[in-house]
């Protein structure tokens, strides 16, 4: 089928401001949007620039905003969009070349809730142990990418950029409800700052965007009633 | 751009779901409401300056486009106060998001079962004329 893809391009060398340029491509109504960008790169404008790598959904480099909203290119199939596709850079970050944004500000945010397990105990001759109870308080924040797809699709953050956002506060559940971790008051302390937890509206465009799944509300609320009751 | 600005733009242009409406609506309703107030306490300040300059001012809320304005401030308040037990819930219980969407829906039908009978008891004078 044909398919016209509407794509926001930025050339920092040459442009002063982005700008819609159309591309007409033929696909299988099974193919995924990267398909079809990989097919404008390949054969049309070796000149568009976009970030992918796994191409299967795993390695979170191609989020993007189609047809206005947070998606990964390599999750959407073309025949769930229709054959007028909008594709642009997620929002909320600077673009460096059409597709592709600067993520360091969310890596900046990610290292703030020191994502690594810290544990003082001395070192034991298994693994650290964990029964399936333990493990199920945290099971859902780890299926995270970091692929920024809700943090670029929260009005808080794109009114507040100093906010973590959902991702960073994600990673912080994934640790804060670990029973192996010993840093949960230093993590909670962090997400407890003005540009913390609180910012959340709970508006959810967060949980509609996460291509894995993720209900980060939820894990956001957990934060904010560990953060108030002083119990995780 | 001011950054508050940059949010409610963002939001009108982004295709969320039900959430983000919420979210939008919740602070329309609020300056909105916030709006109103402003506007009351003036007018209650007016009475400083007499009660023939109050009386004289009070035409502009019998006049049938204040009623009218009036329905939209219930509308309103009662939103925004609905709207936000809903997130109060959220917040207190986070299990309860998993049926946000749900959680929305039954707001919206409190809203219109309180709203509408009022709306109509406000406006049928002005029809009755
Ligand atoms: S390319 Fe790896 S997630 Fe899409």
């Amino acid at each position: 089928m044909q398919v016209t893809l509407r794509i926001k391009r930025f050339n920092p060398e040459a442009d002063t401001q982005s700008h819609f340029e159309n591309y007409q491509v033929e696909v299988e109504p099974t193919d995924r949007v990267l398909d079809a960008l990989q097919t404008v790169k390949w054969y049309q404008d070796g000149t568009l620039t976009l970030r992918r790598s796994c191409a299967h959904g795993i390695c979170g480099s191609d989020a993007m905003l189609i047809n206005g909203r947070n998606r990964l290119a390599c999750k959407v199939l073309i025949r769930d969009l229709g054959n007028k596709i909008q594709i642009e850079p997620m929002r909320g970050f600077r673009v460096l070349k059409d597709l592709v944004v600067d993520m360091e500000p969310f890596f900046a945010k990610y290292r703030q809730v020191m994502p690594y397990l810290v544990n003082n105990d001395p070192v034991p001759q298994t693994e650290r142990l964990q029964s399936p109870e333990e493990h199920e308080r945290f099971e859902d924040t780890t299926k995270c990418i970091l692929c920024a797809a809700c943090t670029t699709a929260c009005p808080s953050y794109w009114s507040n950029h100093e906010f973590l956002g959902p991702a960073a506060i994600v990673q912080g559940h994934r640790f804060i409800f670990d029973s192996r971790d010993q840093l949960k008051s230093e993590r909670l302390a962090v997400l407890n700052d003005m540009t913390g937890v609180w910012r959340c509206r709970t508006i959810f465009n967060c949980v509609e965007a996460c291509p894995r799944g993720i209900d980060v509300t939820k894990a956001i609320g957990e934060v904010k009633k560990a953060i108030l009751f002083g119990k995780t | 751009m001011v950054p508050i600005v940059q949010g409610l733009l963002g939001a009108l242009t982004y295709r969320g779901s039900e959430g983000q409406w919420a979210w939008l609506l919740h602070r329309l309703s609020g300056i909105g409401v916030l709006l109103f107030l402003a506007l009351h306490i003036l007018d209650i300040f007016l009475l400083g300056l007499g009660p023939g300059v109050f009386d004289e001012l009070l035409f502009i809320y019998k006049a049938p486009p204040f009623r009218v304005m009036e329905v939209f401030l219930i509308f309103g308040v009662l939103y925004h106060a609905i709207n936000g037990i809903r997130i109060m819930i959220i917040d207190f219980w986070p299990q309860s998001t998993l049926v946000q969407r749900t959680l929305f829906r039954v707001e919206l039908v409190i809203v219109a079962i309180i709203f509408i009978p009022a709306a109509i008891a406000m406006l049928a004078p002005i029809f009755r004329g």
